[in-house]
C-alpha cells in the first residue's frame, strides 16, 4: 500500500496538473457548449499550442530576450492567438459549411456531417504536424520546471505551480468575459437556442466561429503551458483528447463551468491512479472514469439531461 | 427491401467482381502492387464491417479499431505463445469479434448519439494502453519454415489476394443478406426514428447487438488477416485512431449506408494513400494521414452522401420506364386477430400510476380502466400529462408508483416492443415516419411482430394500407405525405400489428374538416372490428361525437370521468379549460 505522504504527493500532484486539464477542457467546454459539435481535432490544436510555444522559445529564439523564466509563459499565451488564428481560418473555411442554423441536416451522414469534418481537420493536423515538425519528441525547457518546492514531505514542481496559477487565472477571465460582455452573452444566447438568436439579431455563425476560434485557442494555451513540463510530437494530441472529453463529460456537457471542474478532476484522478496502477495505466483510469460517467451519470455534474418522446 | 430481381442481379454483381479481383491479381506483376490489392480488400472488409453496424443503423462507430485490433492480436499471440496456426485462429476472430462486440455493446447501447460516439472512441484507446502495458509493443510473426503453407505463410503473394477475396466476398454476401431481411429493416427503422421502431414492435436492443457482433466479427476477422499479411503487430497501428477513422472515412466516401460503397472507397482512397505514402514518405511521413484527412473533409462537403448515392442519383434521374412490379398474390390476412372479444370485460387497468421529473409531478395518482372493445377519451389542457400517461402504457416511461395490467398481466417494467406485442398498438402526437421509407415499407416494419415470414409481411401491410385507404400510395416515400396521410399511415402501422388495443395520440390535430371525417370514419371502423381504441386529444368538440367514456386530466391528476355529455358539463373540467371565471358564466348560459 501506498504512505499518506504518497497519498498527498499524488493529490498536489494531480491538482497542479488539473489547472491545465481545467483550462483546454474550458476550451472544449466552450465549443461543445455553444456549438453542439464533438471537436475530434481538439487535441490536435493543443498540439499546435505546444509546438507555437516551442518555436517561440526553444525552437526560433524569438523570446529569448525575455529570459528562461518568463519566455516560456509569454509563449504559452501568444500560442493563444496564433492558434485563435487557425481555428478562425478552420472555420471559415470548413466547420461552418457543416454546423450553424442554417445549414439542413446531411443527408447520410446525417448529424455526423460536423464530427466528421473534425477528424478529417484531425487528420490533417497531425499528419500535417508530422511532415512540418518531425517525429522526434521536443520539450521545452525551464529552470522552473527543474526545481521543486517542499512543503514538509511533498514536493511541488515550481514550474507545475506556476502554470496552474495562469491557467486558474486564464479560465476565469474567460468565465468573466464569456459572463459580462456583449460578445459573451451572444454566445451563450446562440449556444442555448441558436435559431431563436438567429431571430432576434445575433450573428449566430460569426459567434459560433468566435466560439470555435476561442475554444481551440485556449486549449492551446493549456497545450503551452503543458509544453513546459513534459515533452511531446505531433501525436500528442490523442492522449489529451480523451482527457478532455471526459472531463467535458464529467462536469456536464454543454456546462463551461462544469467542464472546468470536470478537467481538474480528471487530473487528480490521474496522478491518483498511479497511486495503484502502473504508470502505463494512467491514461486506461480515465477511461474507466469516463465510462463510468457516461453510464451512470451522463448530465455529469453540472448538466442537465432534456429528453422529450 | 429488394425485389428477388434485384437481390439476384447484386449476387451476380458480387460474382462479377470476384472475377475481375482475380484477373487483376493475375495481371499485377509486382509483388508490391498484390500486397496493396490485398490491403485494398482487407480495407473493404473492414468498412463494410463497419458500415454493417453504422451505415445501417445510424450508431456511428469510432472505435472499430477494437475489433480490428483484437483480431490482429488473437493471430499474433496465437501463433507466438500457442502455436496455433491462422487458419485456425482467423476463424476464432470471428468468435473473439462478436464477444467484443456483446460485451462493449451491452452497456454503450443505452447511449444515443454524441454519447454513443464518444463511449466508442474510448474502448480501443484504452486497449491500446492495455496492450502497451503488457509488453506487447511490438509483435513479429514468427517464419515458419517447416510446413509455411499450414501457418498461411506463402511465397506467392497472390494467395494472400485470393484469401482476402474470400472474406471480402462472404463480407458483401452477408450484408446483402441483413439489407434484405427483416433485420436490415429493422436497422433501416432504428436509424430513422428508433422510439417509433420501438413502438412498432421492433426489438431495437437486439437487433443492435446482433449488427454490432457481426460487424465486430467480421472487423476482428479482417484484423486477424492483416497481421498474417504484414507480419508485425504493434498497438498503434491496430489499435489506432487512424485505423477507426478509417473504417469509417472509406464508408463515407464510398456511400454510407449501401452494399457497394465501402468496396468503392477502399478501391480509391487504399491505393492513393499507399502509392503516395511510397512515393513520398520519406520526403512526407504524414502523407497518408493527410490524404485521408482531405478525402473526408471534400466528400461532407461536396457530396455527402458519397460516390456511390452520387453515381445512382444521376443514373435514376434518366426518365425510365420501369415497370410496376407485378403485386405477389393477393393473401388474404385478417387484420384483426381470431380472438373472442369479451365486450365490457375489463381490458386496460391502471392503478395509482404516478411520476415526476424533477420537482414537477407529471402524473399523480391515476386510476384509469378502459373496457374490451371501448372507445374512450382521454382530454385535458397542454401539459395534462395525457402524452406522459401513453408513455407509460407503453413503457417509454417507468411510473413511479402504481400498476398497470393488461388483459389481466402486468405491464410495467416491459420495453415498449414486448408492450406492442402483447397487442397494444400506438401513433405519436408528432407523427413518427421512417421518412426514407415507402408508406409500404413503413407499415411492414409494424408487421414484423405478426408476420412469419417476409411476404406475410407484405401481404398484411398492403392489407392495412387499404383499411385506413392508402392503398394506391403504397409506394410513395413517407417523407413527401401530408398530415393527414401521415396519420393515416402511423394508424396503419399500429394496426398492422394486430392490438387489441391502439392508443392515439391527437390522431384528430391539425386536420381539416374532410380529412377529419375521413379518419373518424376509420377510427369507428375500428371499433366495430373489436379492437378498443384509447384516444388523446385536447379539443373536445370531435371527442364528444366519437367516444363513449371521456377521462379529463389536467396537471398530471384525474378531475373528472364518465359520459362525454356529463363530463363537458362539469364544473371542474370547464375551469380546467376555460379558468375560473368562465365557470359561473357557462353554468348561467347552460340554464
Amino acid at each position: 500500500m501506498f504512505s499518506l505522504t504518497d497519498l498527498l504527493q499524488a493529490l498536489s500532484a494531480g491538482l497542479l496538473v488539473g489547472g491545465a486539464y481545467a483550462l483546454m477542457c474550458t476550451g472544449l467546454g466552450i465549443i461543445f457548449g455553444s456549438m453542439r459539435v464533438i471537436n475530434f481535432a481538439q487535441g490536435d490544436f493543443l498540439m499546435l499550442g505546444m509546438y507555437a510555444a516551442f518555436y517561440l522559445t526553444t525552437g526560433f529564439g524569438v523570446l529569448t530576450f525575455l529570459g528562461p523564466y518568463a519566455g516560456p509563459i509569454v509563449a504559452a499565451f501568444l500560442a493563444g492567438p496564433i492558434v485563435f488564428g487557425v481555428g478562425w481560418l478552420s472555420h471559415r473555411f470548413i466547420v461552418a459549411r457543416v454546423t450553424g442554423a442554417g445549414v439542413a441536416q446531411i443527408e447520410g451522414a446525417g448529424a455526423y456531417g460536423q464530427i466528421i469534418v473534425t477528424l478529417g481537420i484531425s487528420l490533417i493536423l497531425q499528419n500535417g504536424g508530422l511532415i512540418l515538425f518531425g517525429s522526434a519528441p521536443v520539450g521545452i525547457r525551464t529552470p522552473l520546471s527543474r526545481s521543486s518546492w517542499e512543503i514538509g514531505d511533498i514536493l511541488l514542481n515550481q514550474g507545475r505551480c506556476v502554470s496552474f496559477l495562469i491557467a486558474i487565472a486564464l479560465a476565469a477571465a474567460v468565465y468573466l468575459f464569456l459572463g459580462h460582455t456583449r460578445l459573451g452573452k451572444g454566445l451563450r444566447a446562440a449556444a442555448d437556442n441558436s435559431q431563436a438568436a438567429l431571430y432576434m439579431g445575433i450573428d449566430v455563425e460569426r459567434a459560433h466561429r468566435v466560439a470555435w476560434s476561442l475554444g481551440v485557442g485556449i486549449t492551446a494555451v493549456a497545450g503551452g503551458l503543458i509544453a513546459e513540463s513534459q515533452t511531446f510530437q505531433p501525436y500528442v494530441g490523442f492522449d489529451f483528447v480523451i482527457v478532455m472529453y471526459a472531463g467535458v463529460v464529467l462536469g456536464g456537457l454543454g456546462s463551461i463551468l462544469g467542464a472546468f471542474w470536470g478537467g481538474l478532476l480528471i487530473g487528480i484522478v490521474q496522478q491518483m491512479s498511479t497511486l495503484v496502477l502502473p504508470y502505463q495505466l494512467q491514461n486506461t483510469a480515465i477511461f474507466v472514469v469516463f465510462l463510468l460517467i457516461i453510464f451512470l451519470r451522463p448530465q455529469g455534474m453540472f448538466g442537465r439531461l432534456s429528453e422529450r418522446t | 427491401m429488394r425485389t428477388r430481381s434485384e437481390t439476384h442481379r447484386q449476387r451476380l454483381a458480387i460474382a462479377v467482381f470476384a472475377v475481375a479481383v482475380l484477373l487483376v491479381c493475375m495481371v499485377l506483376k509486382s509483388a508490391y502492387y498484390q500486397l496493396v490489392l490485398t490491403q485494398v480488400l482487407l480495407w473493404a472488409v473492414m468498412s463494410l464491417a463497419w458500415n454493417l453496424l453504422s451505415g445501417y443503423s445510424g450508431y456511428f462507430s469510432f472505435g472499430h479499431a477494437a475489433f480490428w485490433g483484437l483480431g490482429a492480436y488473437t493471430v499474433a499471440l496465437g501463433m507466438i505463445h500457442l502455436g496455433l496456426s491462422p487458419w485456425v485462429t482467423i476463424p476464432f476472430c470471428a468468435i473473439v469479434g462478436a464477444a467484443a462486440g456483446a460485451l462493449i455493446g451491452y452497456p454503450t447501447f443505452r447511449l444515443r448519439g454524441h454519447y454513443f460516439a464518444l463511449a466508442m472512441l474510448a474502448y480501443p484507446l484504452a486497449m491500446l494502453y492495455v496492450f502497451e502495458w503488457l509488453g506487447y509493443q511490438e509483435l513479429t510473426l514468427p517464419m515458419q519454415r517447416e510446413a509455411p503453407h499450414l501457418y498461411m505463410q506463402f511465397a506467392d503473394p497472390r494467395v494472400y489476394v485470393a484469401l482476402a477475396l474470400i472474406l471480402l466476398v462472404a463480407a458483401l454476401l452477408i450484408s446483402l443478406k441483413v439489407e434484405n431481411s427483416r433485420f436490415g429493416m429493422a436497422l433501416l427503422a432504428i436509424k430513422q426514428n428508433e422510439p417509433a421502431a420501438e413502438a412498432a414492435g421492433i426489438d431495437t436492443w437486439r437487433w443492435k447487438m446482433l449488427a454490432l457482433m457481426l460487424s465486430g466479427a467480421l472487423a476482428a476477422m479482417a484484423g486477424g488477416l492483416y497481421a498474417v499479411v504484414l507480419l508485425v503487430v504493434t498497438p498503434d497501428t491496430v489499435f489506432g485512431m487512424l485505423v477507426s477513422a478509417q473504417a469509417l472515412i472509406l464508408a463515407l466516401f464510398g456511400g454510407v449506408g449501401s452494399l457497394w460503397g465501402p468496396v468503392i472507397g477502399a478501391m480509391v482512397l487504399v491505393p492513393l494513400a499507399e502509392g503516395l505514402n511510397a512515393e513520398l514518405g520519406d520526403v512526407l511521413p504524414g502523407i497518408q494521414g493527410v490524404v485521408y484527412g482531405i478525402a473526408i473533409i471534400a466528400i461532407i462537403l461536396v457530396a455527402p452522401e458519397g460516390v456511390y448515392w452520387r453515381v445512382l442519383d444521376r443514373v435514376r434521374r434518366r426518365p425510365a420506364a420501369v415497370p410496376e412490379p407485378a403485386r405477389p398474390a393477393a393473401i388474404v390476412v385478417p387484420l384483426a386477430r381470431e380472438r373472442s372479444v369479451d365486450v365490457g370485460k375489463d381490458l386496460l387497468v391502471l392503478q395509482g400510476i404516478g411520476i415526476s421529473f424533477g420537482g414537477l409531478r407529471a402524473l399523480d395518482g391515476i386510476d384509469l380502466t378502459v373496457p374490451e372493445g371501448g372507445l374512450h377519451g382521454i382530454i385535458g389542457p397542454n401539459g395534462a400529462g395525457k402524452t406522459t400517461l401513453f408513455n407509460v402504457i407503453n413503457g417509454f416511461l417507468a411510473p413511479d408508483s402504481g400498476t398497470i395490467n393488461f388483459a389481466g398481466e402486468p405491464l410495467i417494467g416491459l420495453l415498449p416492443n414486448r408492450v406492442c406485442r402483447r397487442g397494444i398498438g400506438r401513433t405519436f402526437q408528432v407523427v413518427r415516419a421512417f421518412p426514407r421509407m415507402s408508406l409500404l415499407e413503413n407499415v411492414i416494419v409494424g408487421a414484423f411482430v405478426r408476420a412469419a415470414d417476409d411476404a406475410t409481411a407484405e401481404a398484411m401491410a398492403r392489407t392495412a394500407l387499404d383499411r385506413v385507404g392508402l392503398g394506391g400510395r403504397a409506394d410513395a416515400i413517407a417523407g413527401g405525405l401530408t398530415t393527414r396521410e401521415l396519420r393515416l399511415m402511423e394508424l396503419a402501422r399500429a394496426l398492422v400489428s394486430q392490438p387489441r388495443l391502439v392508443l392515439l395520440d391527437e390522431t384528430l390535430a391539425g386536420l381539416g374538416h374532410e380529412d377529419l371525417d375521413g379518419i373518424l370514419g376509420v377510427i369507428r371502423q375500428l371499433r366495430a372490428d373489436g379492437v378498443t381504441v384509447l384516444i388523446i386529444e385536447h379539443t373536445m368538440r370531435a371527442m364528444v361525437r366519437l367516444v363513449d367514456h371521456f377521462t379529463v386530466l389536467d396537471h398530471g391528476r384525474l378531475i373528472a370521468a364518465g359520459k362525454p355529455d356529463d363530463v363537458v358539463r362539469d364544473p371542474r373540467v370547464i375551469e380546467a379549460y376555460l379558468g375560473k371565471r368562465w365557470v359561473e358564466q357557462a353554468i348561467v348560459t347552460a340554464n
